[in-house]
């Protein structure tokens, strides 16, 4: 078991923003969180690897809650929209400095970068830019590679392929679908997109309003949504 | 012997006559064997008095009437009033610097005018004085009443009056009885046969614990300048533009032939020392400041509420006129360079604290939340990510603070730290403009270079992904 989300609950300014909400996700899994604006998506996701702590109940992970929020952390892997890439460091050091904060020797990183340039399919001359000097797909990029450098388990996503255009979106969600496939790590994707969560996951967790409207595989959302919201949130996107 | 190895500090006022008369002492200490050091126009009353009082001076000329007037209101016996505080009220050195009233030699000798009652049969004469003069319940009032006078008086600045006398359009203006104006444009002071004046008797205050061997050198002094000696001795120093050590070296020579060291105060020398004092204030509180400041912009963007307080208390400090803080400085630390870098401290804590707060708050969420979201610990966030991204901006604020102080640190002369702002005030009080450009043009190249510097440290400290 790798997460485990006991009856949490967020609220902001008094109103519930997500919850109460049971949970499980396995190693291996791979889940969509899906749904409209303000489901709360993206505050579950955040609650998954602490950036979010629950007002209510609580979020266990590998079986323990978390307390060393920074250790946790570095075993889970986040990519946000856009990369989140820091404009003052080159895409090499933006990839690596979580590696060098933890004092690993500088050959492995370099063999570890040399590796992830080639898995994510980046140049490698590309790590010497700044973000301010990449396209939008080489910054998601090189995001992902970030998330991969200490070689975690676990790969939390928040919309990463939110503001790409058509062609590097469809060329990168083969590229991350085939990475998930190599790497099978356990993955958590929020995003919009019933055409992203199928590519991309097995399960699907469509959310409405701060609460879980369905928990199933990404195939039976589509064939048998389980209420009205559901039938027109798979409609809306046929 | 050991009370001899103890140098002793000299002070004097904002004006030449304060000046020579410090040098004075100065120079009768050192020819008589007793090391003394002259802290130079350290400022007012006020600012002399309570420097005596709390050891930061031994010693400093200061006069009879604004002893009464001033720092002991009420007082009948001056010198034991002063004996209580400590302080130990030396003999007249022999002249007065009271209030006077002086016209042309000529036309008072015309009009057969020589003390201020002769006046009253010339109420057509106009008078022309300071407004300072005209204002003081001691001054044109006083004399009014006490003369009777009916003249017409007119204030104006002290500057013109003496042209106004010359062309005639006043006949008499107001002085001080060693003014240097006298010789110079040919005035007579009129004698003032009632009394109205308070007495401005010149005498030396010196604390109590001062070395007997001191105390006895500068008795030398008491008595020894008389009226004319002391105009000669004002006229020299600000109308022949000679330094006051010189003048006061001459003067011990012939008068008491003691033997002063003399020191040369050449240009290039008087610079090199006044940039190495400036950048001594500047560098030393600007340090400080850094070390304070940017801690406390870090904290203020952490805690919102403590923030405001914060920063809302380093801008309250940004507005106490400079002059009143530094004033304020002196009973809590005394005198010299060091109240003047608490105060420039200060001063620069306001642009550095909001520079790093602005910087800070000015960083997207998103790029925090990335920096906690890879597992940094939240040292590592600020010192990787955080300061890094706001390092132009903290930069700016340290930049701005920097040419602030190179500015403000020219005041710290009043209370004696030195640096630029001694040859300015020097200048100012000699109304020497030269001299006045000595200080404050390289006071300018100073606050430029500081700015270009600054602007080179940027390209280093500033990572080269915000520059792009």
């Amino acid at each position: 078991m790798i997460f485990q989300v006991i009856r949490a609950v967020k609220r902001y300014g008094g109103a519930v923003a997500l919850g109460p909400i049971d949970l499980s996700i396995d190693k291996g899994d791979t889940v969509s969180l899906l749904g409209t604006s303000g489901a709360g998506k993206s505050t579950l996701l955040r609650m998954l690897n602490g950036l979010v702590v629950p007002d209510q109940g609580e979020v266990r992970f590998r079986g323990a809650p978390i307390v060393d929020a920074p250790a946790v952390r570095r075993q889970i892997g986040y990519v946000v929209q856009g990369g989140g890439l820091f404009p003052h460091l080159d895409a090499g050091a933006n990839v690596a400095l979580v590696a060098r904060f933890l004092g690993k020797p500088e050959p492995e990183i370099a063999q570890r970068l040399d590796e992830l340039c080639e898995l994510v399919r980046l140049p490698r001359d590309a790590l010497s830019r700044f973000p301010s000097q990449m396209s939008g797909g080489q910054a998601q990029r090189v995001g992902l590679m970030r998330a991969l450098m200490l070689d975690c388990e676990v790969l939390l996503f928040d919309e990463p392929l939110g503001a790409l255009d058509p062609i590097t979106r469809f060329d990168l969600q083969q590229d991350l679908r085939a990475i998930f496939t190599r790497l099978r790590k356990t993955v958590v994707i929020v995003t919009h997109d019933l055409h992203e969560a199928l590519a991309l996951t097995a399960r699907a967790l469509l959310m409405r309003n701060g609460q879980v409207v369905q928990d199933s595989p990404v195939a039976e959302l589509i064939r048998a949504p389980k209420d009205e919201f559901a039938a027109r949130f798979v409609k809306a996107q046929a | 012997m050991i009370a001899l190895l103890l140098v002793v500090v000299v002070g004097s006022k904002q004006f030449t006559e304060s000046v020579v008369l410090g040098e004075l002492c100065t120079q009768t200490l050192s020819a008589q064997g007793v090391p003394a050091e002259h802290r130079r126009e350290l400022g007012g009353t006020r600012v002399l008095f309570e420097a005596l009082r709390s050891g930061q001076i031994d010693v400093y000329p200061e006069y009879t009437g604004t002893i009464q007037q001033e720092l002991l209101p009420g007082a009948t016996d001056l010198a034991a009033a002063l004996d209580q505080q400590g302080i130990h009220l030396g003999r007249p050195l022999g002249f007065d610097d009271s209030y006077a009233i002086g016209m042309q030699r000529e036309v008072a000798a015309r009009l057969g005018i020589s003390s201020i009652t002769d006046l009253r049969a010339h109420p057509e004469l106009q008078l022309g004085f300071s407004n300072e003069f005209m204002q003081r319940k001691d001054g044109w009032p006083r004399v009014r009443e006490v003369y009777g006078l009916s003249n017409a008086a007119r204030g104006l600045d002290h500057a013109l009056a003496y042209g106004a006398l010359r062309s005639g359009a006043i006949a008499a203006v107001d002085l001080y009885s060693t003014d240097a104006e006298i010789p110079k444009n040919d005035l007579v002071v009129l004698r003032d046969d009632r009394s109205a004046f308070p007495r401005y008797e010149a005498v030396l205050l010196s604390r109590k614990g001062l070395a007997p061997e001191a105390a006895r050198a500068l008795e030398r002094l008491e008595g020894r300048i008389d009226q004319r000696e002391m105009i000669d001795l004002n006229a020299r120093a600000l109308v022949d533009r000679i330094p006051e050590r010189e003048v006061a070296s001459e003067f011990l020579q012939r008068k008491l032939s003691l033997q002063p060291a003399s020191a040369s105060d050449r240009m290039p020398a008087r610079l090199w020392k006044r940039t190495r004092e400036h950048l001594f204030l500047v560098a030393l509180s600007l340090g400080a400041a850094i070390l304070a400041a940017v801690p406390l912009g870090v904290i203020s963007f952490r805690r919102r509420r403590l923030g405001q307080f914060i920063l809302g208390l380093t801008g309250i400090v940004q507005t106490i006129p400079s002059l009143a803080l530094l004033v304020f400085m002196i009973p809590l630390l005394g005198i010299g360079a060091g109240p003047a870098i608490v105060a420039l401290f200060l001063y620069s804590l306001l642009p550095i604290a909001r520079g790093t707060h602005a910087g800070l708050t000015a960083i997207a969420p998103e790029l925090i939340e990335s920096a906690h979201a890879l597992g940094l610990p939240k040292g590592a966030v600020l010192m990787q990510v955080e300061l890094p991204l706001a390092s132009r901006a903290i930069l700016s604020g340290i930049k701005t603070a920097a040419v602030i102080d190179v500015g403000t640190a020219t005041l710290g002369a009043l209370i004696g730290a030195g640096g630029y702002g001694q040859t300015i005030l020097t200048g100012i009080r000699l109304a020497d403009t030269a001299l006045i450009l000595e200080g404050a043009i390289p006071a300018a190249v100073l606050a430029l270079v500081v700015q270009g510097l600054f602007e080179l440290v940027e390209r280093f400290l500033v990572p080269r992904g915000l520059r792009l």
